[in-house]
């Protein structure tokens, strides 16, 4: 049989509890339980970034953790950086300069943009590529994406938000 | 735009788009050439999407497949009972069960002459033909306790030998469907009257074998469906990942039986289709006769295994072809023999000969030759079935014309540029009848290598090339001119009887605000079709594009139409809400002039209201209009019906097809000690005839690019001699990160179609169709001081060490 365990975890600010099997992976307790659709399944291994989320303010793989493991941690989504307004900028960009298509694997793209533009403010387009290369796009050709979030790296610095 | 004053070290270059004139505009003004960010990509920013596997319903269950294990086998005993008795398992089903709701479909096309291919059912009934064929189906409360009961499906197979290569597929001493007689599917053969001719007066002929690799449209959302049956009313909802709604409404009404009018097909947001999700999938259809089976909604979401085991692969060819030219370097004919393999089933209901069929009447498109021979084998194997893939035909003739061209030149000691220069159709000859019968409305192909030799700094380049190669650099530039099939005509597919639209249609409706809906019946997979509709809508109707919304995907809402493939959204599509738009302005303007008492021909609609034409004063707001001709009709002359919506439909008819033509470059770095390949830059110069939206139009592009490098440098399929797909996973199967591409520069020509008043060709596939021939050729130049040559796609490292005999 199943093991069940009662987990707590605070999404997106909310603490929330719920019994959660142990085998269940953080992003499909997020989409299955909590209806947090944003965080997307792709290669369900670790490779794409589509179910990118960030567990105490770490970006990680939503399909290479389980929900358990979760347990007392603050995971944030897509749903809770729009709404907090934290990557508004980021996504106007994105918005301007098409850097989406299918937008399946936008929400990991701009999780992982966010943690660059925290923890790299100095970083040069090359180092921009690098540290965007493992979310995969199929749709754009990532030119957009890197423009957006060069773009943003430079106004965040500009208005001191860097 | 703010950036261009940041920091000089993050300064991005100036982009293409940026730099270039405006597109031309046709008729059509407005909004039409304008950098619109599409409306629709907001709900995508903030995850609030909704694809098919975010969806849930009452009732909803899930189906998992039991899939072949091996490539070729007779299914000795399939025990389903033990699977039924586990935690949450609803129902299990075999084959035979399945086909009692759905019946099997068979992929031939009437214009395809000869093509041959067995029935298929939903799930396959006695013997599986490729590793990944679904045998069963376990339907559970959720999609784990499926999972969990896949492991209690007692199987035993019979296992039967395999056929997986192509020559030996074609010698056929193993033949897979022995009802049919051999392994072809399909062949085609051509000649012009002069080619013997033309290859005994040439004084050089070249003449190269190409090899493409199997690869696969890797959609970042797997394939998905949830249908939805209704006992009461026997009717069905499908929501579906597809880009063909109405042909898809159109086969599970025929499949399972229902009443057209009772089924209804919704594609709500599409992670990405690149041509796998228009094909007629057995597992999707076998979920839809489930739902009708056990009558409730039931899901099937496709695993990345799976996706890679049974998403349509494409290419696999293996092509000889010939040039025959004079000493001063003019091209005299063409000589192509291409052998390519299928998989087991020719797909419903596009078939898998379309991909052979269009490498033989596009190699050598771009060039002025009159003699032309072709012949195609298209065979039967125990590998996955391929079908068409973004570009379809395209890459594959793309390259083997520009890679062979690229040889004629060398032999000639020409310059690859003036080589093409001398050959290239001329900008003054058309229309033109090409020797496949393929025929060109306008095509600008020396414009194009112009401005692509201009943007590139092609002389620079050179120079720079000779100079790093006395350092034992190695850099390489490839050219890769290219035509693309675009706004396809029923000569597609309905002139063969398939009951696929070329036409498509819009609506276009006056809300009361003054706001305005449009309907129309293309799809949207994230290729911008809302965005341009709702550009082209406020052009025609005279409002601004923030009062347009813009519904697709629902067969239940929209006109009937064909949906999104083969480049032909914005070509067909849009001329239609071009043109619905223009009718319900006439409507607009019909009331307008009733209230005001005024002449028609004196008003126009401009800026969200009706206005003065001489003078642009604005006479009655369309917020008015609405209100008068919705709610108080009874203020209208008494013999007066206000037409508040109108619907029109468009479909090309002059041409078979709406060639549109490009050119594309790449420059690559090959590192000859480990056989790693750089791509620096890469350049595509396209002419697409009006362009709607230069931002998604670009966009378009450098995607289309980056699928045509995946092929060239890294996607591969890779099966065991025994039919066994070795890499199904995305750790496994590569596709291009950030990391591998480079920055691309996109220019423009603009040739309108003068078929339609909107002007557009398609654009969706042409960066997939050039961009394997140029980096091809950029590799093989960067090899040629060394002697050495790759011709077999993709240039693994392996292969150009081999290459360079290191290994």
């Amino acid at each position: 049989m199943e093991e069940f365990f009662e987990t707590t975890i605070t999404v997106n600010g909310t603490p929330v509890t719920r019994r959660v099997a142990a085998r269940t992976h953080l992003v499909d307790f997020l989409r299955e339980e909590l209806g947090l659709t944003g965080s997307h399944t792709a290669c369900e291994h670790g490779v794409c970034g589509a179910c990118t989320v960030r567990v105490d303010g770490q970006i990680l793989r939503g399909c290479l953790m389980l929900a358990v493991q979760a347990n007392g941690r603050k995971v944030d989504t897509i749903e809770g950086l729009s709404d907090s307004g934290e990557i508004r900028d980021l996504q106007a960009a994105f918005h301007e300069r098409n850097a989406l298509q299918c937008g399946f694997c936008t929400p990991g793209v701009l999780m992982t943009a966010q943690e660059l533009l925290r923890d790299r403010p100095e970083a040069t387009r090359d180092e921009i590529r690098e540290f965007m290369s493992g979310n995969l796009c199929r749709c754009t050709g990532y030119q957009a994406i890197i423009d957006s979030i060069e773009a943003v790296l430079i106004a965040r610095r500009r208005t001191g938000r860097l | 735009m703010n950036e261009r004053v940041a920091p000089e070290r993050l300064a991005p270059e100036p982009r293409a788009e940026e730099r270039k004139a405006p597109p031309a505009q046709t008729a059509a003004t407005g909004y039409i050439g304008a950098s619109v960010p599409r409306a629709n990509a907001k709900r995508l920013l903030e995850g609030r999407g909704c694809y098919v596997d975010d969806l849930k319903l009452p009732r909803l269950a899930h189906v998992v497949f039991f899939r072949s294990p091996h490539a070729h086998a007779r299914i000795r005993k399939l025990d389903l009972s033990r699977a039924r008795t586990q935690p949450g398992v609803l129902a299990a089903f075999d084959g035979r069960a399945i086909a009692e709701y759905c019946s099997p479909w068979v992929g031939v096309l009437g214009h395809l002459k000869g093509i041959k291919s067995p029935p298929q059912h939903a799930v396959a009934i006695e013997r599986a033909c490729s590793q990944g064929e679904a045998v069963a189906a376990i339907v559970a409360e959720t999609r784990a306790q499926a999972e969990d009961a896949l492991q209690h499906v007692e199987a035993e197979w019979e296992e039967l030998p395999a056929v997986t290569g192509m020559e030996e597929a074609l010698a056929g001493r193993t033949v897979i469907h022995p009802e049919l007689g051999d392994n072809i599917c399909f062949r085609r053969e051509l000649a012009t009257e002069g080619v013997e001719q033309a290859f005994a007066a040439a004084d050089l002929v070249v003449e190269e074998t190409f090899g493409f690799g199997r690869h696969t449209g890797v959609t970042l959302e797997g394939r998905s469906i949830l249908a939805d049956y209704n006992a009461a009313e026997h009717s069905l909802t499908v929501y579906q990942a597809t880009q063909a709604p109405h042909m898809m409404q159109d086969i599970f009404s025929r499949h399972l039986g229902i009443p057209e009018a009772n089924v209804r097909v919704i594609c709500k947001d599409v992670g990405g289709s690149f041509g796998i999700k228009v094909h007629v999938y057995p597992d999707e259809m076998a979920t839809a006769a489930i739902s009708v089976m056990l009558r409730r909604p039931v899901k099937f979401a496709a695993d990345r295994l799976e996706s890679f085991l049974t998403d349509i692969h494409a290419r696999e060819h293996k092509a000889k072809v010939r040039l025959a030219c004079t000493r001063d370097g003019r091209i005299l004919a063409f000589d192509l023999d291409d052998l390519t393999a299928i998989g087991p089933y020719s797909v419903y209901p596009r078939t898998s000969g379309i991909e052979g069929n269009q490498v033989v009447n596009l190699t050598g498109g771009p060039y002025r030759h009159q003699e032309y021979r072709a012949r195609l084998n298209v065979v039967f194997t125990n590998k996955n079935v391929t079908c068409q893939y973004r570009a379809v035909g395209h890459p594959v003739a793309v390259a083997l014309t520009e890679g062979i061209v690229d040889v004629a030149a060398a032999k000639l000691g020409l310059d690859p540029a003036e080589f093409r220069r001398r050959n290239l159709i001329p900008d003054d000859a058309y229309p033109y009848t090409f020797p496949s019968g393929i025929k060109f409305e306008k095509l600008s192909h020396h414009q194009c290598l112009d401005k692509l030799l201009a943007l590139m700094d092609y002389a620079g380049l050179r120079a720079e090339q000779a100079q790093l190669r006395t350092r034992g650099v190695y850099r390489g530039i490839g050219l890769a001119a290219m035509i693309e099939v675009t706004n396809p005509s029923p000569a597609f597919y309905g002139v063969g009887g398939a009951r696929i639209s070329a036409q498509d249609g819009a609506t276009v409706r006056l809300e009361p605000s003054g706001m305005v809906t449009c309907l129309s019946s293309v799809t949207e997979q994230g290729q911008g079709t809302d965005g341009i509709f709702a550009q082209i809508c406020a052009t025609a109707v005279g409002v601004s594009v923030d009062q347009v919304r813009v519904i697709t995907g629902d067969t239940g809402v929209t006109p009937y139409g064909g949906g999104t493939w083969a480049s032909r959204g914005a070509g067909i599509g849009g001329e239609a809400v071009l043109q619905a738009g223009k009718a319900l302005k006439s409507n607009i303007l019909d009331l307008a002039a009733a209230v005001l008492g005024a002449d028609k021909a004196t008003l126009e609609v401009r800026d969200n209201a009706v206005c003065d034409k001489a003078t642009g004063e604005s006479k009655l707001p369309l917020a008015e209009v609405g209100r008068i001709g919705y709610f108080r009709p009874d203020t209208l002359p008494l013999k007066f019906q206000a037409e508040l919506s109108a619907t029109r439909h468009y479909t090309p008819r002059e041409y078979a097809f709406t060639f549109t033509n490009g050119i594309q470059a790449s420059l690559v770095e090959v590192d000859t000690d480990t056989g790693f390949v750089r791509l620096l830059k890469h350049w595509c110069v396209e002419d697409c005839g009006t362009v709607i939206n230069p931002l998604l139009v670009d966009e378009q592009i450098r995607g289309g690019i980056v699928q045509g490098i995946g092929a060239a440098m890294l996607e591969e399929c890779l099966y065991s001699a025994e039919g066994q797909l070795l890499n199904g996973s995305l750790a496994d199967y590569l596709v291009p990160m950030t990391g591998d591409v480079p920055d691309i520069e996109v220019a423009h020509v603009c040739t309108p179609t003068r078929q339609s008043e909107l002007g557009a060709k398609g654009v969706g596939e042409a960066g997939t169709a050039g961009a394997p021939g140029a980096v091809m050729n950029a590799i093989n130049d960067a090899l040629a001081p060394l002697g050495a040559r790759v011709t077999d796609q993709p240039f693994t490292p392996e292969r150009i060490l081999k290459a360079l005999k290191k290994v």
